[in-house]
């Protein structure tokens, strides 16, 4: 049984007992413990269930390329699925269970995948579940679906917070071992900044472990005495705990550090997302050690070699009293001297090579231990656990000479350089063929803009494996024993998460799946959590004997960011729930909200629908909003409304060019109507244009397209004209503005007093700067509802005394606010079209009767050309008419105009459509606008309108202007 | 060609596996062929496919740079739907839906279609009435689609919070008969089913050169060698631009990068595709468990199947604000690939400046769904030399026209 031992564990705290449970079931570890460490400690090898089969997993690695102990942790809304337990720090009261299994983990029924597992294969699921068609999605779906998929989802929202941060340096080293920890040393040195990110809560890396001495110093004092040095220094930051998962380009990298993730609940947030931009970054990331490849390899307690040495050293806990240590280099001999020095048995190291004869079999030797050359595992005996090895020849092809009783196996298929970070941006590798591994290749890095190298790797992500220097040899063993028959390599674990088997990789391979990317997706090799750290480079090793290729042949699959998992809250970062997107209000909201206003977004902004009163539904308080404007005195909030300030000796001209008008000429004082319309033709905003001064214009945009407008005037200014002499503004926000709209509009303005607003002093289309109540204002006489109409804009300081003022004087005049549904129901009522509703993106102004806006005289203007290719010239063009319906109802929103017949995909033919579709409370009754094929020629025809139920509705065409033809109400 | 079935699993598993024959051969190339479709990705393969079962044309082979369906067939999000606005792309995405529908029995091949129904969210009063104008069109032109309140979006996918504070989820754009299928399996069943009418696919083989006399095609030059042909097809996606170069065309297509991140995999949760538009994103489960999860594309031009990551973090937060539940998961991978965009978001299919050169691109963000029905009409278009009803209005020179096949009020953002 694994347990824990008396003495040792250089983490823990012996005297700082830790709470946990596991399945319900009550635990003890040690602060400084892994939850891997502290589940083996209380003898937990089964810790969960793989994929496909269902097979009993243990622990098999100490770091993030574990695949088997994944974990639910915590509870609730806390609750956090597939948690690696070797990652996760032990905490009191630390609650997990284990994951995909029913009903419990050591009797699972998934299990009868694991009998029937020859009748699984890598892609099984291609070749079956074809018939009977529907019980694809209604029975072997769902069944698939339930048995893979791992951990739990939470079903509540997080109750953590995330962070995001941004930091920038000359050299970014990622991974504090003795690499890292000498390249940050000596760029401090340097006087450059420097960041050291370490993925664990400790620096050193495997040295404590693995090393007696560096640079002739005992590890522990080297270790110290360079941690006191780094954390001196102002130039140089450490952040334990915080892995950098990706590399960008420009030198940009990503690092999440889990910040409360073994405090949880204390205030902090859970987790912290770096964003780096780095001079130089060095890949300081180690390496990781490769499993073997025998049958029986995923029974837990088989676990890697360097684990199980970190297990003993690191945390005082044996992996049980007898393991057999099973290699084809010498590091894992290392394994067996921690084991001893332990007190443990090391009943034999089984070495592949035919000879070992280094410094460390030779101390395994004189310790006493076993060492058998030349030899390999053919079986792992045990299901649950191991409870021993047949040992056979690795030249042959597994006849048992020998069988131990062992309770743990500790194998080291050599070592893989982590290499992902140099690969994120197209770093390329070369295959080392002394160390069996892929290596960075110096010579092809990923770039900077400059093309000087953007990544480095240093120590063992570059493949010098021994710090002193020393060439280490590990000759490749892909197989074991090598001529191991289809019966033993059927059990032989590539991925232990998704049971990938080296004879999945051959089957794959014979089927013609042989490009790796193909071997990856048909076996699902490497596609699990650990995205393949173990597996990998074995899958492609066969993948290689199989076609009689050489490995770097086979090339590898692509390395993607994030080299680990990372929380999606922490990518999400701060930005949720109220604050998921800025909320623009206007200068008068609060108003609004006091005098209970249905709010709608319209972009980021939040404007009044409409005010209903107690008692009323929407649609009521809109139609007594829409009468009262109509008869009394309305008040619009339209402070939204773009408005961009364009300036400059050029403006003119440029203003020109951006509407389909022409603004040049506008009279300083005067106000004009303009479109604007894109280089294809169409129509993408409107609005009133006023001419402030000389060289002054102020463009009035639609509330949702200021920015894009603004945006769009700078595309052209910055991008094309850029030797036009003008510039933007835009003042959206700088201005609150209110829509005084009706008959009494006029007198609401006299009471306010400060100017003169007559007929003559102000007419229709004209603007001018003065006093109103007290307050400086920009008064625009223009009206988008049909009634005497002014606009008024004041300082958005004023905003909300402005609107109390109009509301408090409007009071004995009938002045009730109203939203934007009113809004929209006049403007529909004058057969003004809406940029949203009539146009889509692929109308133009032609097509909406608003030919009397483009200019003929301008020799160009944005869109001229488009609008005058064949299909826009058209005359079978959609345009724009109104609808009565013949019943009086309201045509439905997005109704087509039916034609005969159908088209030549047997489509029914349409013939026109509605945009704008209201219940007219003016003329109590449905009204509609909407684009019709020859519509102007057609007043007073019939024509149906589909609707969803299969039904139609019949409406006569008219013209669009529905209520005061002759604009008697507003030219007053 | 081995028929696939339980009964040939069971006799397979009886001698370990040892007797499947490969999935599609692996020849090289022949000095000519009648047909030669540039690009193995699943709307090539599915060209060649329908040349021979519809026109019976099978001396085809499709050459491929790398590895057949290693472009945007093997890295897009997997969604199926046809929901389309405009009548030529309803008509092709509905024909792409309805045929894979029965693919897998037709392939022989599980390419796990699974109609569990796609949901687009309308969250603003104008993407309602967007929605309601998708609908109305929809049942004019056959596709089966539906309003639905936000009670009902909430009922069919519990984990979604319609109550959010900045857009509330006000209805619902529903295809119940929209899902996902497995996309590599979409290339690989459409591969084996050519390789098994005789035609050839050749993997590794990267066209240089296009070459012509009198106006006419007469084949390619390619890493192995001068192929010749009698028509040829290009279909490869992002990279359209360099061969119509080749072809000595030019075309209105831009190379975008657009990506795509998938969770750890956890057990059942989300039994639908949602698609939020309003937000940017959106999210399905797959088979596996895996959340898989698309955003938009980035602002500027580029080949490099990476994209810009804060295009991940907008994804991500749009996502945690629609599915609060995901804030817990865990981002596995991440990834780019190169989309090719028209003028008007829409595809081509069409003819070209060069006789007997056809071409099938632009499919943008969203053409997954569309490769049977995409193969189908390509496989017209080069049989016939002139385009059928399905691609008719996907000519290339619609734009000179301004004949634009505008989605961009339905599909807002990627598909």
């Amino acid at each position: 049984m694994s347990t824990r031992l008396t003495r040792g564990g250089r983490l823990i705290d012996r005297t700082a007992a830790v709470e946990f449970s596991f399945n319900g079931k009550r635990m003890r570890g040690f602060h400084g413990d892994t939850l891997a460490a502290a589940l083996l400690a209380n003898d937990q090898m089964l810790v969960g269930r793989s994929f496909k089969y269902h097979r009993p997993r243990g622990i098999v690695a100490s770091g993030p390329e574990e695949p088997n102990a994944l974990v639910n942790l915590g509870s609730g809304a806390r609750l956090e699925p597939n948690q690696r337990a070797t990652t996760t720090e032990l905490f009191d009261g630390l609650e997990c269970t284990s994951q995909n299994h029913w009903p419990s983990l050591e009797f699972d029924v998934g299990v009868v995948n694991n009998h029937v597992s020859r009748f699984l294969p890598a892609g099984f699921y291609y070749k079956t579940f074809i018939h009977p068609r529907p019980f694809w999605k209604h029975v072997f779906e769902p069944i698939i679906r339930r048995s893979a998929g791992l951990g739990k989802a939470p079903t509540q929202p997080d109750p953590d917070r995330y962070e995001q941060a941004y930091a920038f340096c000359d050299v970014l080293v990622i991974g504090a071992g003795v690499a890292g920890l000498k390249v940050a040393k000596a760029a401090a040195d340097a006087g450059q900044r420097v960041i050291l990110l370490e993925q664990s809560p400790t620096l050193g890396g495997r040295a404590p472990v693995d090393q007696t001495e560096v640079d002739g110093q005992p590890v522990e004092t080297w270790l110290s005495a360079m941690e006191a040095d780094l954390a001196a220094r102002d130039n140089v930051t450490i952040r334990t705990r915080t892995c950098g998962f990706g590399v960008y380009d420009h030198g940009y990298v990503l690092a999440d550090e889990r910040v409360a993730d073994h405090t949880p609940g204390d205030g902090r947030p859970k987790h912290r997302l770096w964003r780096i931009r780095a001079g130089r970054i060095v890949s300081a990331t180690g390496a990781i050690e490769r499993p073997l490849s025998f049958a029986g390899n995923d029974i837990p307690g088989v676990m890697l070699a360097s684990a199980v040495r970190d297990y003993v050293v690191n945390y005082a806990v044996s992996p049980g009293d007898r393991t057999v240590i099973v290699t084809n280099n010498d590091s894992a001999y290392q394994t067996a001297l921690a084991l001893k020095a332990a007190g443990l048995d090391v009943p034999a190291i089984l070495d592949a090579r035919e000879a070992a004869d280094g410094a460390l079999p030779q101390a395994a030797r004189a310790a006493g231990i076993r060492v058998l050359t030349g030899k390999a595992i053919a079986r792992v005996k045990g299901t649950k656990r191991v409870t021993g090895v047949a040992i056979c020849a690795q030249a042959g092809e597994g006849a048992v000479q020998e069988e131990i009783a062992c309770e743990a196996v500790a194998m080291s298929g050599g070592w893989s350089p982590v290499v992902h970070l140099f690969s994120h941006c197209g770093g390329k590798l070369l295959w080392d063929e002394t160390i069996s591994a892929f290596i960075p290749d110096p010579a092809r890095p990923p770039l900077n803009h400059d093309g000087s190298a953007m990544v480095e790797c240093v120590g063992a992500a570059a493949g010098d494996l021994d710090l002193t220097g020393t060439p280490v040899a590990i000759p490749p063993v892909w197989v074991m024993p090598q001529g191991a028959p289809i019966q033993l390599r059927s059990k032989m674990w590539l991925d232990y998460q998704n049971d990938v088997k080296v004879s999945d990789v051959e089957l794959a391979s014979r089927e013609g799946y042989v490009s790796v990317e193909h071997t990856k997706r048909y076996t699902t090799l490497g596609m699990a959590t650990d995205q393949g750290k173990l597996s990998n480079i074995n899958g492609l090793s066969v993948l290689a004997e199989t076609l009689g290729q050489e490995i770097p042949q086979v090339g590898t699959t692509t390395f993607r960011p994030p080299y680990t998992p990372v929380t999606i809250g922490a990518l999400a970062g701060e930005a949720r729930g109220e604050i998921f997107q800025p909320l623009r209000k206007t200068p008068m909201h609060a108003a609004h909200e006091k005098a209970g206003a249905y709010f709608e977004p319209v972009g980021l902004w939040r404007r009044p629908y409409c005010f209903p009163r107690p008692g009323e539904t929407h649609e009521q308080a809109v139609h007594r909003e829409v009468l009262n404007t109509r008869q009394n005195l309305g008040l619009l909030d339209a402070s939204t409304l773009g408005k961009i300030i364009v300036k400059g000796p050029d403006a003119g001209k440029f203003l020109d060019m951006l509407y389909t008008g022409v603004m040049s000429t506008l009279p300083v004082g005067k106000c004009r109507y303009g479109l604007m319309c894109n280089e294809q033709g169409f129509l993408i905003d409107d609005g009133v244009v006023a001419r402030i001064d000389e060289d002054t214009w102020l463009c009035h945009t639609t509330s949702g397209g200021a920015d894009r407008i603004h945006a769009w005037m700078e595309d052209w200014l910055q991008c094309e004209w850029w030797d036009w002499q003008v510039y933007t503004a835009n003042v959206t926000e700088q201005y609150a503005q209110v829509a005084v709209v009706g008959p009494n509009a006029r007198k609401l303005l006299q009471v306010l007093g400060g100017m003169d607003v007559s007929k003559e002093a102000l007419p229709f289309m004209h603007w001018a700067d003065g006093t109103l109540a007290g307050l400086p204002a920009r008064v625009y006489r223009i009206s988008f509802s049909g009634e005497l109409s002014y606009e008024i804009a004041v300082p958005a300081s004023h905003g909300a005394a402005f609107w109390a003022a109009c509301t408090q004087a409007g009071k004995a005049l009938g002045a009730m606010p109203y939203g934007t549904e009113a809004l929209h129901i006049m403007r529909a009522e004058k057969g003004f079209i809406m940029i949203g509703d009539e146009t889509d993106g692929t109308v133009i102004p032609q097509d909406l009767g608003l030919d009397w806006a483009i200019s003929k005289k301008k020799a160009d203007y944005l869109g001229k050309r488009g609008q005058e290719r064949t299909f826009l010239a058209s005359p079978d063009r959609w345009k724009l008419v109104g609808f009565e319906t013949l019943d009086g109802s309201v045509i439905p929103d997005g109704a087509y105009v039916i034609a005969e017949g159908v088209n030549a995909n047997g489509q029914r033919n349409t013939q026109g459509r509605v945009t704008s579709t209201y219940y007219s409370p003016t003329l109590k009754r449905g009204i509609a606008m909407g684009l019709l094929k020859h519509g102007p020629a057609r007043m007073g025809e019939v024509v149906e309108f589909n609707t969803v139920a299969g039904g139609t509705v019949k409406a006569r065409v008219r013209d669009t202007v529905f209520y005061d033809k002759d604009g008697e109400k507003q030219n007053v | 060609m081995k028929r696939y079935s339980v009964f040939a699993i069971a006799r397979e598993a009886a001698r370990y596996h040892m007797g499947w024959e490969r999935a599609w051969a692996s020849p090289e190339p022949k000095p000519a062929y009648e047909v030669i479709i540039v690009g193995a990705g699943g709307h090539g393969l599915a060209t060649a496919y329908y040349l021979g079962k519809n026109f019976g044309i099978t001396n085809v082979a499709v050459v491929e740079k790398g590895w057949l369906g290693g472009g945007n067939t093997g890295r897009n999000t997997t969604i199926i739907r046809s929901n389309y606005l405009q009548d030529s792309s309803a008509a092709i995405y509905e024909k792409a839906r309805s045929l894979y529908e029965t693919l897998s029995q037709e392939l022989n091949y599980n390419v796990m279609f699974s109609p569990r129904g796609v949901m687009m969210l309308a969250q603003t009063h104008h993407e309602v009435r967007g929605y309601l104008r998708t609908a109305h069109a929809n049942a004019l032109q056959g596709v089966a689609t539906e309003f639905i309140t936000p009670q009902r979006v909430k009922e069919l996918c519990p984990i979604l919070n319609i109550d959010g504070p900045r857009y509330p989820v006000l209805g619902a754009l529903w295809q119940p008969r929209g899902g996902t299928g497995r996309h590599d399996a979409v290339a690989w069943g459409y591969a084996r089913a050519c390789s098994a009418m005789g035609m050839h696919i050749i993997q590794n083989c990267e066209v240089k050169g296009v070459r012509s006399e009198n106006g006419q095609v007469t084949g390619v030059d390619t890493t192995k060698g001068f192929i010749g042909c009698k028509k040829l097809g290009l279909v490869v996606a992002g990279h359209s631009g360099q061969l119509a170069e080749m072809a000595g065309f030019r075309l209105p297509i831009e190379a975008v990068a657009l990506q795509a991140l998938v969770s750890e995999p956890i057990k059942p949760c989300m039994d639908v595709v949602v698609m939020a538009n309003t937000v940017h994103g959106y999210m399905s489960q797959s088979d596996k468990g895996e959340m898989v999860i698309g955003g938009g594309t980035d602002g500027f031009n580029n080949y490099t199947q990476r994209g810009s990551f804060h295009h991940i973090e907008e994804t991500l937060r749009a996502l945690v604000e629609t599915f609060p539940i995901i804030s817990r998961l865990k981002m596995l991978r991440q990834w780019g690939g190169i989309v090719d965009m028209t003028g008007d978001r829409s595809p081509l299919i069409s003819k070209t400046p060069l006789g007997n050169c056809f071409i099938n691109c632009g499919w943008g963000t969203g053409g997954f769904k569309a490769i049977p029905g995409s193969g189908w009409a390509m496989a017209e278009l080069m049989a016939k030399g002139e385009p059928g009803p399905l691609a008719a209005e996907f000519n290339m020179w619609r734009f000179k026209e301004g004949r634009f096949i505008d989605e961009s009020v339905a599909a807002g953002v990627a598909h």
